[in-house]
């Protein structure tokens, strides 16, 4: 029993950062119709970042998590303007190959600056120990999980009460109509990216702290996916539920199937699994708007 | 775009046929006649990355049929060619087929896992198909590294090369002459595919797939007809490709492959099936140039220049087609083509 509670925790923790990424993909997609394909790398980019400013340039916690929002955003502004603005109209293939190759210029600029290699920042990030009974905690999940329910209410708080917040919301209700109330759509895209890049640089810190940043980190986002279509690809709220979902299954899944495998790695296909079930059985998620089309 | 000047179509078999005027018929037998000579000339290095080249034309062939022509798009790709090269190499090396019952085999594998990963097509598309189709090539990576006993998992599994009447396909150049010729019948039949009903019905719903389903176009026949054609296409290259390296492991056909295969259908230009070729050799040759430059380069700037650099090219190349000539090369070769024929006179 305390082997399941202890698989439930670490999954919850796990789900928590899926829900960060996935929000920050929900974000792009509702406000600028654009599936964003370089979310985990965004991440990556996070993780490595942690390390430069914690490690290499020995910056306390709070100013390093500044500095590589500040990074975010700039990345973010650079990103929309310089590739996504041009492909405004165009077909969802160019869109998604224009993020993809996105993620894959991130990826070499990142090997290029560090190098590819395992960083890790272990017990720089601040630790809270936690012990329930059997169950401990591990201390830097908790943080984990800290900042990422401080980060979707700071969204949430944004989205309902300040200007932009409103403007981007209503964006994804319909451009047009916004552009005739004399919103400028492109700022609400450039807010969205750079929203979502913040979202993922936070994330990647976390993870970075938790287990270590390399490349394949970015694989991470892949996995989002399956946590943005269980909960449906325009619901923030859904994202956080199905982050939460995913990470328990995997979790719990890989803990009890794995030792019955020859090959293992259950954990790393689950995510998949749980994607084809959802989109062949309930296509728009759990919280999605069903899209009606006409001719 | 047009013929040449003077050139009118009189029947139907004119108006249908592909080499038109005698021009392009001397252009077709110099280009084969070229190709096949090609081993007598180059040396093996350059030989093998034209076989690769071979191969992977043949594969985004499929591709080109699947997401150019019926915009079903894959992510999957490299997973499906992972299932023909495994079928290929299974019968082969573990029950003694000869290559050429295995092949048919391998194709008919892939078109078949194609359609059951196709099946979700029918209510998904764009984005959610792109996720399923990832999906996809994972799981059938991971069921080949989970099916230890039969496909040798992450050992990967030694195959055979091809032989016919105790003839050996070893040298580069014999694996050469047998990639380009199904190159050549891949192509031949790329083309016509997609001239016949089944591709009309392709393009209907490419364009507009309630339309086309209003018009009489059953959705359902021709997606999955689309993918498993797509996916046969995947297993014959995946089979030669097993069979060239002589040895099957799933790091052949990393996730990445599957991204750049529809980067050569962007670069080439959609829906073309010229188009399809200058992809897979535009981008292929850039990775070669970035295997020349990338040593020089490491040694100058930095130890990990040489992988970065290679990424950033293809990304780079992949955005730079997306926003300046989102029609591929193909695009561009209509309007040189349509340029020198007006010439001098191009209004």
């Amino acid at each position: 029993m305390s082997f399941f509670l202890q698989l439930m925790v670490s999954g919850f923790a796990l789900g928590m950062v899926y829900a960060l990424i996935a929000i920050g993909f929900v974000i792009i997609l509702k406000c600028s119709k654009a599936f964003n394909i370089a979310q985990g790398h965004f991440v990556m980019i996070g993780g490595y970042l942690g390390f430069t400013f914690l490690v290499t340039f020995h910056l306390p916690v709070w100013l390093s998590l500044l500095a590589a929002v500040a990074v975010a955003i700039v990345l973010g502004l650079l990103i929309e303007r310089l590739t996504l603005r041009p492909l405004v109209g165009q077909p969802v293939l160019a869109v998604i190959m224009m993020t993809i190759a996105l993620s894959v210029v991130l990826e070499g600029l990142a090997t290029l600056i560090w190098g590819g290699e395992y960083k890790t920042y272990h017990g720089v990030l601040p630790t809270i120990t936690l012990k329930v009974g059997e169950l401990s905690i591990p201390p830097e999940t908790l943080i984990g999980v800290m900042v990422s329910i401080a980060v979707v209410t700071i969204l949430m708080l944004f989205f309902r009460y300040t200007k932009s917040g409103l403007a981007m919301m209503a964006t994804a209700e319909d451009e047009q109509v916004v552009q005739s109330a004399g919103i400028r759509v492109t700022t609400v895209y450039a807010i969205s990216w750079v929203i979502a890049c913040v979202v993922g640089v936070i994330g990647g810190i976390i993870l970075g702290g938790v287990s270590g940043v390399m490349i394949p980190l970015a694989n991470v986002g892949l996995k989002a996916f399956a946590v943005v279509l269980l909960g449906g690809v325009n619901s923030i709220g859904g994202a956080i539920v199905a982050g939460i979902m995913v990470g328990v299954l995997e979790n719990v899944a890989a803990g009890y199937l794995d030792p019955l495998l020859p090959g293992g790695g259950l954990a790393n296909v689950f995510p998949f699994i749980v994607m084809i079930v959802v989109l062949i059985f309930k296509p728009y998620g759990l919280f999605g708007l069903v899209e009606i089309e006409r001719i | 775009m047009g013929l040449p000047s003077g050139t009118f179509n009189q029947s139907y078999g004119q108006y249908m046929a592909i080499f038109r005027t005698r021009t392009h018929w001397v252009m077709l037998i110099a280009f084969l006649i070229f190709l096949f000579t090609c081993p007598l000339f180059f040396s093996d290095r350059i030989l093998t990355i034209l076989t690769i080249i071979g191969i992977t034309v043949i594969s985004v062939h499929g591709l080109n049929i699947l997401t150019g022509y019926c915009n079903q798009i894959s992510m999957g790709h490299a997973g499906f060619m992972a299932v023909g090269a495994y079928t290929s190499a299974i019968l082969t090396a573990k029950l003694g087929f000869s290559f050429w019952a295995a092949l048919p085999c391998a194709a008919l594998a892939a078109g078949i896992v194609g359609l059951i990963f196709g099946l979700p097509s029918l209510r998904i598309k764009g984005f959610y198909l792109i996720m399923a189709t990832i999906a996809a090539h994972f799981i059938i990576i991971w069921v080949i590294l989970q099916l230890y006993g039969i496909t040798g998992g992450s050992d990967g599994l030694a195959v055979p090369r091809p032989e016919i009447g105790g003839f050996v396909f070893k040298s580069k150049s014999s694996y050469f002459y047998l990639v380009m010729i199904i190159a050549c019948l891949g192509t031949f039949l790329a083309k016509n595919i997609v001239r016949t009903r089944a591709g009309r019905a392709f393009i209907a719903i490419r364009d507009n797939e309630l339309a086309a389903e209003v018009m009489g176009v059953n959705l359902w026949i021709y997606k999955l007809q689309a993918f498993f054609i797509g996916c046969v296409f995947a297993g014959v290259a995946g089979s030669l490709l097993v069979h060239y390296v002589a040895f099957a492991t799933t790091d052949q056909f990393p996730f990445m492959n599957s991204v750049w295969y529809l980067g050569m259908l962007i670069v080439g230009g959609m829906g073309s099936t010229a188009g399809a070729i200058f992809g897979a050799v535009f981008l292929k040759l850039l990775d070669e140039l970035v295997t020349i430059v990338g040593p020089i380069l490491s040694a100058a700037v930095a130890p990990q220049a040489a992988a970065s650099l290679s990424l950033i090219m293809r990304g780079l190349v992949i955005i730079l087609f997306l926003i300046f000539e989102p029609r591929g090369l193909a695009h561009r070769w209509e309007m040189v083509k349509s340029y020198y024929r007006l010439w001098p006179f191009s209004h």
